[in-house]
């Protein structure tokens, strides 16, 4: 059968050797990012300056500039007309009025000049309005929500990993949130509160890139010992190259789909995210992995200690005892009969179990040679 | 136990394939029927976040300490300067300074909500304890949304939801509603009807200068307009007659083709209102809504049946709108709309639409895909990705959770990201084999070790998951809702499910390599 191949099966990239040039270039980008936002800013919808917008579908294309001109006389300053998705959907967006009330009166206004001027042909098919406390709160609640996900999540891999990989993992978030806020200051898309729930998502997502890395660092710490950091490193991006890739697509295609098809509505969101997906993974492969460099993980007992039971998992990689309990274990799922015979009755199980094990022994003797093999030829 | 957990989820599932009504009709009784509901922004309907201004609510409470700190005092011939409402409290200096201590002691014996503070030589302080302040505001708040309960009830809307939110606001969640304009006028008065007389002392010059007696107010008329557009102004006695409490119908009519609210009071409003037009025939009588006279009718003769009618400007409508009102109750503060979504049904429908399709395009490409990527071991995680979908639904419906367009974004990205356990899995399995493993064994130890992995790195997402649903408002927590569950079904389905059929196809073909 024929199958697709993205990623050859051993790849031996040296990722880390580019990292000085890859730093620069993050840096710089998230320092452009930094002065794009205090330059430009984030255009800000009404989640968080408080205004009105209201969505109109018309029968025939809309009359946008009859519409302007309706709307312009009523007084209400800033008004923006757009079309929205297609030629029968304007999205009008007006400036916060002086107080709620006024707000209110603004909408009821809004629907009788409309009303008036296009009567039968239009529908709202949204209204949303925010007044300036609630705008105030969301703005607060976003901003609190971010810096609790990301201290979560280095409190996590902290306890998870050790301080070096948290470290790396929240430069590397940092990274990815910035350059998020940055694409969107620079093209002036709307930043409203799907954003931030895009942006809490993309930490989310890059954590999870990072930390199967960083997972990877860690195993491969505690089995070569004596490997320099920096082949360790590229080692471990290498070995978590095809799956970091395969991820990224499938969640790439899902989301082009939904960018595509999903509708106006979701249409910045959508685009947050693959920006997110898109930088988070150049973030785990490139920035979370260099950065250990510099804060150097320690091989020693701190990174055997954390985890479940990962030191004694890995202990049983050379120890053929162990590969037993991993053929029972495998057996599991099955209730009833074992290992490698479907049609033993269930008495046979120890019998097909000591199968197993002979041949995880040869395996994993064969693993420990290689091993051995890999290890001097790396020194 | 896993075959258990996923025939669960399939029949939970199942009831959000049928349409409300043939689920009703022909879907077995026995059968789980719940279906996950959808939020405001795909049915259409209304959000409103309303905050009663509690503080009214206080600040007519310190007025009327004002008058009973007032005829206390003159009743024990105490003599005052200065009582008035300062902000929340009432502040009044003594004349002689030899009456502090009766006065401490006729204040503090005013009312037992009431604190005393004597802050220098004979000037008192009063203010409302604590406890008393903090009942006032939640009680304001609850009748709120007795009443607010009450309007929305009366227009008919369907399956409301009205909550309170922390100390002083309200979310109305009005699914469905055609007209959100006629509700938030209806949210928006207060409805404080009241039956006052009008001063009849006080000329137009004084009137219009402001000069008025104590006791008497200057309020403006509803609708009624002079000759250069300004609203018409009444002076009106302070003193209410007869209020709106007493009413106990109300109803929308019509007098000499004119519309017209009818009113009935309940016995004891009647009595009042029948001695007041009796004794006062031949003046007029306003009629005061929310501040505003509505109209001022000279009493022709005594109304001693307890019910009248109010004629105003009124057209079919509004008349309509103020019989409601009035039946429904007035507010005890006024509430200001701090925030409103409203969605079109056809916006909301075109969401569905554009959601299913977007759903359907993205499971279909990633379906493709890994069944390109890892054969036969893609169909098997195919299998697991569909299962999960199933799953997610499932355990939406058994929650009752609200589906919203954001929603449908979790489920889209989940569907992304739910292979991510999978493929984890399937590259450790290629590694392990190429270590010279034998099929049984890679798959076994595969699995395993990237158990370790799998936990801490969806863990991390979850993380976010739960903080969006925690800071999150209405359809970004619905967002956050698909994506947790869908984080956890994945991690369900790419462990146990796929891990079985592997295990299944394993002991049936006994492969010497696998096709990975």
């Amino acid at each position: 059968m024929w199958r697709l191949r993205l990623i050859p099966d051993t790849t031996d990239i040296p990722f880390l050797r580019w990292r000085k040039i890859l730093f620069v270039f993050s840096g710089t980008l998230a320092v452009l990012s930094v002065v794009l936002l205090f330059a430009k800013g984030l255009n800000f919808g009404i989640d968080f300056e408080g205004g009105i917008l209201i969505e109109v579908g018309t029968e025939r294309p809309a009359d946008i500039g009859g519409m302007r001109a309706v709307l312009g006389d009523l007084g209400l300053g800033e008004v923006s007309l757009q079309e929205f998705g297609s030629d029968t959907e304007v999205l009008i967006r007006i400036e916060r009025q002086s107080s709620d009330a006024e707000d209110q009166l603004a909408i009821t206004a809004v629907r009788e000049v409309l009303d008036a001027k296009f009567a039968g042909e239009i529908t709202y098919r949204r209204t949303e309005r925010v007044g300036a406390k609630v705008g105030a709160e969301l703005i607060e609640a976003g901003i609190i929500a971010m810096i609790l996900a990301i201290a979560l999540m280095l409190v996590y891999i902290w306890f998870r990993f050790e301080l070096p990989f948290a470290i790396g993992a929240i430069i590397a978030l940092v990274h990815d949130v910035l350059l998020t806020l940055g694409m969107f200051a620079l093209f002036g898309l709307e930043f409203n509160l799907a954003i931030v729930a895009a942006i809490l998502l993309i930490v989310g997502y890059s954590m999870n890139d990072t930390v199967v890395v960083y997972d990877r660092v860690r195993e491969n710490l505690r089995k070569y010992k004596k490997m320099p950091l920096i082949e360790l490193l590229n080692v471990s991006v290498n070995d978590t190259l095809s799956r970091t890739v395969m991820t990224s697509l499938t969640t790439l295609l899902a989301l082009a789909a939904l960018l595509i098809f999903g509708g106006e509505v979701i249409r910045d969101f959508t685009i947050a995210m693959i920006w997110g997906v898109v930088v988070g993974t150049y973030s785990s492969v490139f920035v979370a992995s260099a950065i250990l460099m510099y804060v150097r993980p320690g091989t020693g007992t701190n990174v055997a200690k954390s985890g479940f039971g990962d030191a004694e998992r890995t202990k049983a990689l050379d120890d053929p005892a162990e590969d037993e309990a991993l053929q029972r274990f495998a057996a599991l799922p099955d209730s009833g009969d074992n290992g490698e015979d479907d049609s033993a009755a269930p008495d046979d199980a120890p019998e097909s179990e000591a199968t197993g094990s002979r041949a995880s022994r040869r395996a994993s003797t064969s693993r420990a040679k290689r091993n051995k093999r890999r290890r001097k030829k790396r020194r | 136990m896993v075959v258990l957990v996923c025939a669960a989820a399939v029949l939970f599932a199942v009831p959000n394939l049928f349409s409300q009504r043939s689920l009703s009709s022909s879907y077995p009784g026995w059968l789980p029927s719940q279906q996950v509901s959808l939020g405001l922004d795909l049915q259409g309907g209304s959000h409103l976040l309303l905050e009663v201004q509690v503080e009214k609510v206080l600040v007519e409470r310190i007025e009327a300490l004002v008058d009973d700190a007032r005829s206390a005092l003159r009743g024990e011939r105490i003599g005052y300067t200065g009582l008035k409402r300062r902000g929340q409290k009432v502040v009044l200096q003594l004349t002689k300074l030899e009456n502090i201590e009766a006065a401490q002691e006729l204040l503090s014996d005013l009312d037992r909500e009431v604190e005393v503070v004597g802050t220098e030589a004979g000037a008192f302080e009063l203010s409302l304890n604590e406890r008393a302040i903090a009942e006032r505001k939640n009680s304001a708040l609850g009748q709120s949304i007795e009443i607010i309960r009450r309007r929305i009830d009366e227009t008919g809307v369907s399956e409301p939801t009205i909550q309170r939110q922390g100390e002083d606001r309200i979310l109305v969640q009005l699914p469905g509603l055609q007209d959100p304009e006629r509700l938030k006028r209806l949210l928006g008065k207060t409805a404080k009807m009241s039956f006052h007389l009008v001063d009849q002392t006080v000329s137009e010059l004084d009137l219009a200068r402001g000069r008025l007696p104590p006791g008497t107010m200057r309020l403006p008329a509803d609708d009624e307009v002079d000759s250069e557009g300004n609203p018409r102004f009444y002076p009106i006695r302070k003193r209410v007659m007869v209020s709106g409490d007493a009413l106990v119908d109300s109803q929308p009519t019509f007098q000499d083709n004119q519309a017209v609210v009818s009113f009935r009071f309940d016995a004891s409003g009647a009595k009042k209102f029948g001695r007041v037009t009796q004794e006062n025939v031949g003046r007029p009588f306003a009629i005061v809504l929310d501040g505003k006279v509505i109209s001022a009718p000279v009493i022709r003769e005594a109304i001693l049946g307890g019910s009248g009618i109010i004629s105003g400007n009124f057209n079919t409508q509004s008349a309509k709108e103020l019989a409601l009102l009035l039946r429904a109750g007035a507010l005890p503060a006024p509430m200001n709309i701090l925030e409103e979504r409203t969605v079109g049904p056809d916006l909301g429908a075109d969401s569905v639409e554009a959601g299913k399709i977007a759903s359907a395009i993205g499971l279909i490409a990633v379906l493709v895909f890994m069944l390109l990527y890892y054969g036969l071991f893609g169909i098997v995680a195919d299998i697991a990705l569909i299962l999960n979908l199933i799953i997610i639904f499932g355990v939406l419906s058994i929650l009752q959770a609200t589906l919203t367009l954001p929603g449908i974004a979790g489920i889209v990205l989940t569907i992304g990201m739910a292979v991510d356990a999978n493929v984890l899995i399937y590259e450790r399995i290629r590694e392990e084999m190429k270590s010279g493993r034998s099929p049984f064994s890679a798959m076994e130890a595969g699995y395993k070790r990237a158990f370790t992995t799998i936990f801490d790195s969806n863990l991390t997402t979850l993380i976010a998951a739960v903080i969006l649903y925690l800071f999150g408002s209405g359809p970004v927590q619905g967002f956050a809702v698909t994506l947790g569950i869908g984080i956890l079904t994945s991690m369900f389905t790419a462990m146990l499910v796929s891990r079985y059929i592997l295990v299944w196809w394993l002991k049936r073909f006994r492969p010497k390599t696998l096709p990975l």
